[in-house]
């Protein structure tokens, strides 16, 4: 049986990998294979810098099954800096709050603690504040 | 920018009922529909005979998850009497109602019948709250949106984060539309919390006496509201009484064509506009203190009734959290961009406001089964219009009105308009 290609682009997917529209260079995250921008076919595979900023968010106190353990966890929009939003966990965000703005960059961390058991997705990206450097 | 289109032939609604809403763990949707039927045909001033009945579109979002039962229209018609007509499952999220409403409306406009059932049922509370969110989140990207650990309420209160950074609201202003959401519904009988939130206090404060605790020191609900162990934080800024709640419930309407309307009643409720539109999940929009599809099927409805929302009388909105009767006061015209929260705060939206929202209780008060909320918004508009909404009847011209209904996020959003036009 042949394995689709969205199978197998899962993986990719979930390591930030969209794809650009060949005719109007528009970046599309998540992949759909047809460009919003010009409707035409967009499979050219494109790898997001993982760069952006904290374009709005929440903190969850009240976790669905299987996200109890980061419980409360913060999820965010982030506004790539290649344009398109990402829906993703914010971590690693120490004593800093997080603001609307906030610089922000991708990182593989573990999603979810029963993805196993569920057949689901047990690790991806979240995104982690960009430290500021020292002088 | 849509066309704009115009019905072939002018529909009307000519009775409407409405179930019980709440937690019922002996009822099924079936049971429930059953009971908005039964005071769909006693709304009818001059009677009805079901056998007119030609078709039945019904909205319900996830029998299968919430009943394990699929295949859910022929049951209903069968429930009512109504085998061998034609019945319709219609699923559009939290918008299945409104849109089987559309469907109905459509099919009646265009000749293909005189007479058509529309109905909503969901039968939410059998399933632990953990697995209701689980259901619930089926209507968001389970791809991309759900893995984050995005709920309902985070979508909302991502909303909502956006909303007081552009417009400097503070979650205290989303207070105000809980209060004001539950002081209408402690006036409708069929409301799951018909309470105001201030008799709330009252009566956990006696609750506390009564079991010999220490009383709670709230001195008005703003202290409630505020006090983390009263109203917990579900996904910052929004509270537990920013969120509408699981609800057991149905609703019903009876459409006809204009022809027809007058062997039901003197006074038909017409549907003069309707709009649709759908959206891309959160992650894919430029904006997100307002809905475009909501905005883009307002003005379908708008351009079709002929209608500015200055002339709209009254609307029930959809309010699955607070904000989201922010937003949608604002995207449906009613106020401009960044004022919602403040008209909310002035009581523009009250019941005896400029402007009354939701003054059926909302989905907040009166309780959200989802498939059902959008025909129980109409219930609600033919109630007020027929003088039968009992205490919270709305004083002076009630002649033109809106109901507003969301899927998701935002992904779908059908609009209404009606018209009693004598
Ligand atoms: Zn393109």
């Amino acid at each position: 049986m042949e394995i689709s290609r969205h199978w197998r682009l899962r993986k990719q997917r979930y390591a930030l990998v969209g794809e650009v529209c060949p005719h109007c260079e528009a970046k599309l995250f998540p992949p759909r294979d047809v460009c919003p921008e010009c409707g035409q076919e967009a499979k050219t595979l494109y790898n997001f810098s993982g760069r952006g900023e904290v374009y709005s968010f929440t903190t969850v106190y009240d976790a669905p099954a299987g996200y109890e353990e980061f419980s409360p966890y913060t999820v965010a929009l982030v506004k790539l800096e290649e344009g398109p939003l990402v829906t993703a966990q914010l971590t690693d965000l120490g004593e800093q709050p997080v603001q609307i703005g906030t610089p922000v960059e991708m990182v593989t961390r573990k999603l979810r603690s029963d993805g196993d058991e569920r057949g689901m997705l047990v690790y991806g990206y979240k995104f982690r504040p960009v430290l500021a450097s020292t002088h | 920018m849509p066309a704009t289109r115009s019905l072939p032939r002018p529909v009307a609604i000519v009775a409407a009922g409405i179930s019980k809403f709440g937690a019922f763990p002996g009822k099924s949707s079936r049971d429930l529909f059953v009971e908005a039927f039964l005071d769909m045909e006693s709304s009818a001033s001059k009677g009805m005979d079901a056998r007119a009945i030609e078709a039945l579109y019904l909205g319900n979002f996830s029998s299968e998850l919430f009943e394990h039962q699929g295949h859910t229209a022929p049951l209903i018609a069968e429930a009512v009497g109504l085998t061998p007509i034609p019945a319709v499952r219609v699923e559009d999220a939290c918008a299945s109602g409104g849109v089987a409403l559309r469907q109905g409306v459509m099919a009646v406009a265009s000749g293909m019948y005189d007479v058509v059932l529309v109905g909503g049922a969901e039968k939410m509370t059998s399933l632990p709250t953990a697995e209701v969110t689980d259901a619930l989140a089926t209507a968001a990207d389970t791809q991309y949106e759900i893995p984050a650990g995005f709920t309902f309420p985070g979508f909302y209160a991502a909303i909502a984060t956006a909303y007081m950074h552009r417009y400097g609201m503070r979650p205290e202003h989303l207070m105000n539309v809980a209060i004001k959401n539950h002081e209408n519904g402690a006036l409708n009988p069929n409301a799951q919390f018909g309470v105001s939130i201030s008799d709330w206090m009252q009566s956990r404060i006696a609750a506390a006496i009564k079991k010999g605790k220490p009383a709670p020191t709230w001195q008005n609900v703003w202290d409630f509201l505020h006090d983390d162990s009263a109203n917990p934080m579900i996904a910052w800024p929004l509270r537990l009484f920013d969120c509408s709640p699981i609800t057991d419930g149905a609703a019903a309407l009876l459409l006809v064509s204009a022809e027809r309307a007058a062997d039901y009643t003197d006074h038909p409720i017409y549907i003069i506009g309707s709009g649709q539109a759908s959206d891309v999940p959160l992650h894919g929009r430029s904006d997100l203190t307002t809905l475009s599809a909501a905005r883009n099927a307002a003005q379908q409805a708008y351009q079709m009734a002929g209608v500015t929302p200055a002339d709209i009388r009254f609307a029930e909105v959809h309010d699955c959290f607070t904000i989201a009767e922010i937003v949608a006061t604002e995207d449906l015209g009613f106020f401009p961009p960044g004022d919602g929260y403040k008209m909310a705060e002035d009581g523009v939206t009250a019941r005896n406001g400029a402007k009354p929202i939701n003054v059926s209780g909302g989905l907040k008060s009166k309780g959200h089964p989802v498939g059902a909320s959008g025909i129980a918004q109409a219930v609600e508009v033919f109630k007020q219009m027929h003088g039968l909404a009992g205490e919270r009847q709305l004083k002076g011209d009630v002649s033109l009105a809106l109901t507003h209904n969301v899927g998701a996020t935002g992904s779908t959003c059908v609009v209404h308009i009606y018209e009693r036009k004598n």
